[in-house]
C-alpha cells in the first residue's frame, strides 16, 4: 500500500531517562542510561516482596506522586499515571487541542499501543482480595486492567471524539499504530491522529519472561558476543500526526507482516522482519539505499538480534543501524513509539545514536552497527519494531526535503 | 465476501441466519467444541479457548468467502484477549507463585488468538489485535473496512470475547462465549454477500440498533462481540437497512447495508 506522507507535527517520551525531548536527548548524547538493578521490593509493586530476579530495570521515577485530576480519577493505576505524565511534557497537549480545535473533535483519532495496560493494578487487587475471594469494591476493571483505559483517558485529556482504540500487539503495539492512522487519513475518515504508546512494569511481564529465561542479569547488551537476553522498562510516547500541515518530519510509510513461525521465538532467517522492512520501503516509494539510519529491535536475546542481523541483510547493505534499548530497556508494547522518536529525533537532530553498553559486537550482526554515537544528517529512517506472536512493524520517517510527493 | 459465527445455539452462519432474520427461535444451547481445524493436535491443546473460538469463526469466513487464508490480512478485535489466562497468571502471582509457565506467558497476550491464526494458516500478511472496549466490534470493523479500500484487497475482521473467571467475572460481566467474523473486500471484488457503507454521520444520540429477540438482545448487551450481531442480523436479511453501532467513546458508526 502506498500512502501520502502524513506530518508529524510534535512527539514527545518518557521512559528511565527522564520526562520529555530534552532528558532523552541529554541521555542519549552523554551516553547515560537509566537502568538499575532490579530489587524485590519496588516501586511498582510495593505493597509485596515479589520474586527475585536478578535483572535489570529502567524504572520511570516519580510514578507515586502523580494524581490524576478529580475526574479521570478512577483510571489511576501506574500504567495510566505514566500515560498521563508522558502526554504533559513537551507541551503535547496544548499542541493536540489546538489540532482538536482545528480540525473538530471527530477528526481527530486516538490510537494508542498498550501491552501491560493496568495489569499491574490487577495484580495488586488479586492480592487486596476479601476472605471470599472477592476484589476490592474499588477497582474498576474498565478504566484500568481494559487495554482501552489509557487511549480513553488520553482521548479525555485532549478533547478528542475520533475512532479511539488500542491496538495490542505485544511489542509492535506502538509501531502499528502510525500504520493505522495513515489509514484512517487516507479514507479520509480523519485529519489529525493522536498515536502513542504506554506500558508499564509489572511482575506478569517480569515473571513471563523470566520463565521464558530470556531476563539478562547485566544491562542489556544489543548485538554484544556475550549479550544474555532484554532488561525491561517502562515508558510512554506519542506523536501528533496530521494528513496536511508542514512539519520537519513525516511518516512516508509502514510495513506489517507475520512471522507464522512462533508464538515466542522470531523466525531464525528473519522473514517477516524482512516483509516488514521491505513493505515499509514500498509504501513510501522509497528504495533501501535512501534510508540513512535503521534504529533496529536489537532486544539482546540470542535469537532476535541474529535473525534481524539476517532481515536487514536481506533488505539493507551496509545502512548505520544501531539498538537504544541499552539506555531505557525494552518498552514492550511502547517500544515502538518510543524507538520511532529517537530515529525522529537522529532526523530532526542530526544525531545518530549507537548502541550503548555493547563494547564487542558480534559477527552475527547487521553489517554498520554504530556503538559510538555518530553526528550526521539523514534524509530518511526507519525503525523496526517485532513482537510476539510473529507480529512485525517497520516505520519509515523522511524530512521534508526529501518528502517524494508534494503534500497539497 | 464471507461470515463466520460461533455463540451459544448459533455454531454456524447457515443456522444463524435463520435465526437472525427471525424465521427461527433463538434456543440457547451449548455448542460442541470449537471445530476448527486450523490448529494441528499439538497447537489446539496449548491454545487458549479465545483462540479456539476466534479460528472458528475466522475459518467459517474463509470458507465462506473461498478466500485462500495466506492472502488475507486480518483484524481481530476483543475486550477481554484471554481471560482465563489473565486470571490464572494474577492468582498465581497473588500467592507468590512467580512461575509462570512459558506457554501461560505468551498465550497472556492480547494478540495470542491472531498469532495462533497467522502461524496456524502459514500466512505472513499483516495481522493485528485491538481493543475498545464495548466498542472493539465497531473499532475492528472501521479498521478492516480501512484497510480492505486501502490494500485494495479482502480483509478477515474477527471479534471474539468470553467470560473472566471469578472474581474478574464480577468486574467485567460478560455473557457467554461469542466470536464473529466477516471478510470484507473493496466493492468490485466477488462474490459479495452484501455491500456495507460505513458513515460518520448519526447524530451523537442516535441509538444502537437492538435485536428484536429478548435473549439475543440480553446477550448484545453483556457480550461485546455480540454487540455487533445487528449487523449479522442485518446481513440475514433481505433488503436494505441501516445499523448503528456504539464505539468504545460513545461515538455511533452509522453502516449501511445493501444485501446482493
Amino acid at each position: 500500500m502506498r500512502f501520502d506522507p502524513v506530518a508529524i507535527s510534535a512527539h514527545t517520551a518518557t521512559t528511565a531517562v527522564g520526562r520529555g525531548h530534552s532528558a532523552l536527548l541529554d541521555a542519549l548524547r552523554t551516553r547515560c542510561g537509566g537502568l538499575k538493578r532490579y530489587q524485590a521490593c519496588r516501586d511498582f509493586a510495593s505493597d509485596i516482596n515479589g520474586p527475585a530476579l536478578d535483572t535489570w530495570i529502567g524504572e520511570v521515577e516519580g510514578l507515586r506522586s502523580i494524581t490524576l485530576p478529580q475526574q479521570w480519577s478512577r483510571y489511576d493505576c501506574r500504567n495510566n499515571r505514566l500515560a498521563w505524565l508522558g502526554l504533559h511534557q513537551d507541551e503535547f497537549v496544548a499542541k493536540a487541542r489546538a489540532a482538536v480545535a482545528r480540525y473538530g473533535a471527530a477528526r481527530v483519532a486516538v490510537i494508542i499501543g498498550t501491552s501491560t495496560s493496568g495489569i499491574a493494578h490487577a495484580e495488586g487487587a488479586y492480592r487486596a482480595r476479601d476472605s471470599e475471594g472477592r476484589l476490592p469494591e474499588s477497582f474498576s476493571y474498565s478504566t484500568t486492567l481494559n487495554n482501552f483505559s489509557a487511549p480513553a483517558l488520553v482521548a479525555h485529556a485532549i478533547g478528542a471524539t475520533g475512532p479511539t482504540f488500542a491496538i495490542s500487539t505485544a511489542c509492535s503495539s506502538s509501531a502499528k499504530v502510525f500504520a493505522a492512522a495513515a489509514r484512517l487519513m487516507q479514507a479520509d475518515w480523519i485529519d489529525a491522529a493522536i498515536v502513542g504508546g504506554v506500558d508499564s512494569l509489572c511482575l506478569t511481564t517480569l515473571c513471563g519472561f523470566s520463565a521464558l529465561e530470556l531476563l539478562s542479569p547485566l544491562p542489556c547488551r544489543p548485538f554484544d558476543r556475550a549479550r544474555s537476553g532484554i532488561s525491561i522498562g517502562e515508558g510512554a510516547g506519542f506523536a501528533l500526526l496530521e494528513a496536511r500541515a508542514q512539519a520537519p518530519a513525516y511518516l512516508l510509510g509502514a510495513g506489517e507482516s507475520s512471522d507464522a513461525h512462533h508464538m515466542s521465538t522470531p523466525h531464525p532467517d528473519g522473514l517477516g522482519a524482512r516483509l516488514a522492512m521491505s513493505g515499509a520501503l514500498e509504501s513510501a516509494g522509497l528504495t533501501a539505499d535512501a534510508v540513512g539510519y535503521v534504529n533496529l529491535h536489537g532486544t539482546a536475546t540470542r535469537s532476535n538480534d541474529p535473525a534481524e542481523r539476517r532481515a536487514v541483510a536481506g533488505v539493507f547493505g551496509s545502512t548505520a543501524s544501531s539498538s537504544t534499548k541499552g539506555w531505557f530497556d525494552h518498552l514492550l508494547g511502547a517500544a515502538g513509539i518510543v524507538e520511532s522518536i529517537v530515529a525522529l529525533l537522529a532526523l530532526e537532530r542530526g544525531m545518530l545514536p549507537g548502541t550503548l553498553n555493547t563494547t564487542d559486537l558480534d559477527p552475527d550482526c547487521p553489517n554498520n552497527v554504530l556503538l559510538d554515537n555518530e553526528a550526521r544528517d539523514v534524509d530518511v529512517v526507519l525503525s523496526n519494531s517485532f513482537g510476539f506472536g510473529g507480529s512485525n512493524c517497520s516505520v519509515v520517517f523522511g524530512r521534508e526535503n526529501r518528502r517524494p510527493r508534494t503534500l497539497s | 465476501m464471507g461470515i463466520g459465527i460461533y455463540g451459544p445455539g448459533l455454531a454456524d452462519w447457515s443456522g444463524a441466519r435463520r435465526v437472525l432474520s427471525g424465521t427461527a427461535p433463538y434456543v440457547r444451547a451449548d455448542n460442541a467444541a470449537p471445530a476448527s481445524s486450523l490448529l494441528p493436535a499439538a497447537e489446539r491443546r496449548r491454545a487458549t479457548p479465545s483462540t479456539r473460538i476466534a479460528l472458528t469463526a475466522a475459518q467459517q469466513a474463509l470458507t465462506h468467502a473461498r478466500l485462500d487464508a495466506t492472502d488475507v490480512p486480518a483484524v481481530f478485535g476483543s475486550s477481554s484477549g484471554n481471560p482465563d489466562i489473565i486470571h490464572d497468571i494474577c492468582a498465581m502471582l497473588a500467592a507468590g507463585d512467580y512461575q509462570i509457565s512459558p506457554t501461560k506467558f505468551h498465550n497472556s497476550v492480547h494478540n495470542a488468538a491472531s498469532g495462533y491464526y497467522s502461524i496456524a494458516v502459514a500466512s505472513h500478511r499483516a495481522v493485528t489485535s485491538l481493543c475498545a472496549l464495548d466498542g472493539t466490534a465497531p473499532a475492528a470493523l472501521l479498521e478492516t473496512a480501512v484497510q480492505a479500500i486501502a490494500a485494495q484487497t479482502p480483509v478477515l475482521m474477527v471479534c471474539y470475547d468470553l467470560p473472566y473467571p471469578f472474581p474478574l467475572s464480577e468486574a467485567r460481566p460478560t455473557i457467554d462465549a461469542w466470536a464473529l467474523a466477516l471478510v470484507l473486500a473493496p466493492a468490485a471484488l466477488e462474490p459479495a454477500v452484501a455491500h456495507l457503507t460505513l458513515i460518520d454521520g448519526a447524530e451523537p444520540q442516535a441509538a444502537d440498533t437492538a435485536l428484536t429477540d429478548i435473549a439475543l438482545e440480553s446477550i448484545r448487551l453483556g457480550n461485546p462481540t455480540a454487540r455487533m450481531l445487528p449487523l449479522f442480523a442485518a446481513l440475514a436479511q433481505p433488503g436494505l437497512s441501516e445499523v448503528v453501532l456504539r464505539q468504545g467513546n460513545g461515538r455511533p458508526l452509522q453502516v449501511m447495508v445493501a444485501p446482493c
